[in-house]
């Protein structure tokens, strides 16, 4: 009995002694991000500000694969190496460099990833199922409900029947948006365009295409197309062409409208996640999260602009409206 | 640059190495600029990735993308000895082609290759730790085409590929046809090209269509690199020369990602600045040494 006592103490104290060892220096966390893109640097913000608020002190090693694949799986390889207490891989190719970089490294260097701003990670490889993450991996998907979206885009102005579809063929989150937009066309009753263009430099041009072949143009997350926005914004106001974009943030530059999610709030949820993984959590008993916090954002001024009246309907549901 | 970080850019300079030297064997043997391997790197991948996933074995996989790069640059060769297109152009055509028929092989533009077999678990299947058997892998097959290249430039045929690139005029009145021989060679570096894509692919766990953009810059820097630090006297020297600066170039990135003076940390957007920065110093050190010992 006195020896059992004097296990439990010891263990208790052991167990004490790695609660404050944890709080006495800051946690450090390595973050691969594949590219600058607004998005995913809002998202970087969002993660970074929610363990900032939280009072939680992290040491951080920033790495950016400059959209270079090469790259992308040196930096999961140097993020190994630097025996953070995470990781953090945002958008798919840095996730999928990491996942197998990990699953490669000695286990003395395996380390908990967290993944975020993926669309769809089963299909990425990146987890089997999303209820149970693969050992040591779980993150955030941003997965847009697509058919809400485009049910909004079909109320903004009556006579949608041609939608025209502007993305890049190369990006993996495009291909997976255009598909179920597809899906939904006998449902709702509505015909699509496709355009597509390989680098920004192609955007004005593939958008001029769809020029008097649709009554609208639908702009998935596509980080090319994105990129070029303002080319096709303006072809859009030069043709009376309302122009949609799947991401809030596009409707600042000029987007009618969009329904969608904040990539910052994004983050922000990423962090959450963080945090329960810095406090002991095992990363496979947290299911891979959605975000819930949809919110409509329109801009008045381009739709005028673009020969549409945004609909009193809309206006009141909208959480931001650009004047 | 932490150890398991300089351990990944040399498994990086290896396997991008054979890449390298299918681009030496182009642009300083055959004296043919060739901007193919941006399109025949993502080739060589997705021929691997569709068919490890529909149930072919690893190695053989890497065999398709082989004889997949060579094929794509025959095309290249065939448009400008046949057709009479600058190489420059008769390239770029071929690469961004190829883009579109990389999508089309993967049905998507991208492949992913988590949790199958690839040719790596049949080392570790040896009890070889997997953060090794990158190293053994890409050694290997590196070390491989390597003596298959000096091996081939040393035989008649490789001698006339040689003699194609030196003096064109001199072989084709000893009878050899110029046309051919540059269709084999741009065939057999875009083979190179593409295997290393392969093993690219097989090492990441994905085989993406954007991931061969980038290639050339990286391989004609790797090759300068090599010619300028390690020298190109003999066939063989300039060859392993040319791995080597493969090595130094992935090196130079490894050492740019991990690089803080004290408190003081670059931004990460700064990356591919200090890249260049690191592999300029590699290339003027020779130079400034050699100034110094003539002083």
């Amino acid at each position: 009995m006195k020896k059992l006592l004097t296990a439990a103490l010891l263990f208790t104290i052991i167990s004490l002694q790695g609660v404050f060892g944890f709080a006495a220096d800051a946690a450090t966390i390595s973050v691969s991000q594949f590219v600058e893109h607004p998005a995913l640097d809002a998202v970087l913000l969002g993660f970074q500000d929610y363990l900032k608020e939280k009072g939680i002190e992290v040491k951080y090693n920033i790495h950016n694969a400059q959209a270079n694949m090469g790259t992308a799986t040196q930096i999961a390889q140097q993020m190994i190496g630097e025996k953070a207490d995470l990781l953090v891989a945002i958008a798919t190719p840095s996730a999928q460099t990491c996942v197998q970089s990990l699953s490669k490294a000695p286990a003395y260097l395996k380390r908990p990833l967290l993944f975020t701003a993926v669309t769809d990670p089963v299909a990425a490889g990146l987890v089997k199922d999303l209820q149970q993450p693969d050992p040591g991996i779980t993150g955030v998907s941003d997965l847009l409900p697509i058919e809400e979206h485009i049910k909004m885009v079909l109320s903004y102005k009556s006579g949608i029947k041609k939608l025209g579809l502007l993305y890049n063929a190369g990006e993996a989150n495009s291909k997976a948006t255009i598909a179920s937009i597809k899906a939904l066309r006998d449902k709702l009753g509505f015909e699509t365009v496709e355009a597509t263009a390989s680098k920004t430099a192609d955007v004005y041009q593939a958008t001029k295409s769809l020029v008097g072949r649709v009554d609208a143009i639908f702009i998935p997350t596509d980080n090319t197309i994105i990129s070029a926005l303002e080319s096709v914004i303006k072809v859009g106001v030069q043709n009376k062409l309302p122009i949609f974009a799947a991401d809030v943030d596009s409707v600042k530059r000029g987007a009618v409208a969009a329904m969608g999610f904040d990539y910052y709030k994004h983050g922000y949820q990423t962090g959450a996640i963080a945090e329960r993984i810095l406090k002991g959590e095992k990363p496979e008993t947290i299911p891979v999260q959605f975000q819930e916090d949809l919110q409509l954002h329109i801009n008045a001024k381009y739709s005028e602009q673009m020969g549409v009246t945004p609909p009193e309907a809309l206006l009141k549901k909208a959480t931001k409206v650009y004047q | 640059m932490t150890l398991y970080a300089a351990l990944g850019a040399i498994e990086q300079g290896l396997v991008y190495g054979i890449m390298v030297i299918g681009v030496y064997l182009t642009f300083r043997i055959l004296d043919f600029p060739d901007l193919t391997v941006d399109g025949s790197l993502p080739l060589g991948a997705a021929i691997s990735a569709v068919a490890i996933t529909s149930g072919i074995n690893p190695f053989l996989s890497l065999l398709f993308a082989l004889a997949g790069g060579f094929m794509a640059g025959m095309v290249t060769a065939f448009l400008n000895t046949k057709f009479k297109i600058l190489h420059l152009l008769a390239s770029i055509l071929t690469m961004i082609a190829l883009y579109s028929i990389n999508i089309r092989i993967m049905s998507g533009p991208n492949v992913a290759l988590l949790g199958v077999d690839t040719v790596f678990d049949s080392v570790t299947r040896l009890g070889v730790p997997s953060h090794y058997a990158g190293l053994i892998i890409f050694g290997g097959f590196a070390l491989l085409v390597l003596f298959f290249i000096i091996w081939f430039l040393s035989t008649e045929l490789g001698q006339a590929v040689l003699a194609t690139g030196d003096n064109p005029q001199m072989i084709r009145s000893l009878g050899v046809n110029t046309g051919t021989i540059i269709i084999l060679g741009v065939g057999l570096s875009n083979g190179l090209v593409a295997l290393s894509g392969a093993l690219v692919a097989q090492n990441q766990g994905a085989a993406d269509v954007g991931m061969g953009i980038g290639t050339i810059v990286a391989g004609l820097a790797s090759v300068i690199i090599g010619e300028t630090v390690f020298g190109c006297r003999t066939m063989g020297r300039a060859f392993t020369a040319a791995l080597l600066g493969s090595i130094v170039y992935r090196l130079a990135i490894a050492l740019a990602l991990g690089l803080e003076f004290g408190t003081f940390r670059f931004n990460p957007s700064d990356l591919n600045l200090i890249t260049a920065l690191l592999v300029i110093g590699a290339l003027i050190t020779p130079n400034l040494k050699k100034r110094l010992i003539q002083r």
